[in-house]
């Protein structure tokens, strides 16, 4: 069983995060980085219950609902003072 | 048995992650980069954290697995509706091949209002009649003033 999480599953999550990563970096507006950031955090959210199933460790999965809470929070502050900015 | 619901859960999940980082890779627009991946994004999330609570047989790690599934899908559509109204807000291009913008002119950039459009049409039609009155009053009064 962990065998197959740690050879199948968790490179199909790297080659995802590495692919967000990608359009983080080069996102041509800012809400663009935002998303990438949100959908970044959210798959983080199963890479850790992913990482608690491979090493038996039941004890992540408090970072998992950390990360969700962060992700939301992270999300909302951003548009909040985006659209009171406007543009520039 | 249970490996092998977990083993299929868990795969599909990680697919459906990846299929939302090539979507926020090729899409060629924020708005459906923004509607491809607030949806894949918590479903690939969500069938990862319910093979956990399958997994762990204590009843506070299953909970706690759940808990985070049910915050998850209550707080994306949230977050993703208030990013791409601060985006629309501040003119992010659409993309080209764009048909129809329903929003276009609706939003109020003075106090961050959305109006339907029958709210819109009676404005409108209020502004009308008050100009119409305002006409006429201007018309009467000439020969009182005289």
């Amino acid at each position: 069983m962990s065998l197959y999480f740690d050879y199948v599953i968790l490179p199909i999550l790297a080659v995802s995060l590495f692919i967000m990563l990608i359009r983080l970096f080069k996102g041509p507006e800012v809400v663009d980085r935002v998303v990438a950031l949100d959908l970044l955090i959210t798959s983080g959210v199963g890479v850790v219950a992913v990482y608690s199933i491979s090493t038996d460790q039941n004890t992540f999965m408090d970072v998992g609902l950390i990360l969700a809470l962060i992700a939301f929070l992270g999300t909302i502050a951003f548009s909040y003072y985006i659209e009171k900015k406007g543009k520039e | 048995m249970t490996d092998i619901i977990i083993a299929i859960i868990s795969t599909i999940g990680a697919c459906v992650i990846l299929v939302a980082s090539i979507g926020i890779w090729r899409m060629p627009d924020f708005y459906l980069r923004l509607s491809v991946t607030v949806k894949a994004a918590t479903l690939g999330s969500g069938l990862l954290l319910l093979s956990a609570a399958i997994y762990f047989p204590q009843t506070s790690v299953t909970t706690k697995a759940i808990a985070t599934i049910f915050f998850l899908i209550l707080t994306a559509p949230v977050s993703g509706h208030m990013i791409g109204r601060a985006a629309y807000f501040i003119g992010t291009p659409l993309w080209k091949g764009t048909i129809r913008d329903d929003l276009k002119g609706m939003y109020d950039y003075e106090n961050h209002r959305l109006r339907s459009r029958n709210e819109r049409e009676k404005e409108e039609n209020e502004v009308k009649v008050n100009q119409s009155k305002e006409g006429n009053s201007s018309s009467e009064p000439p020969p009182s003033t005289i």
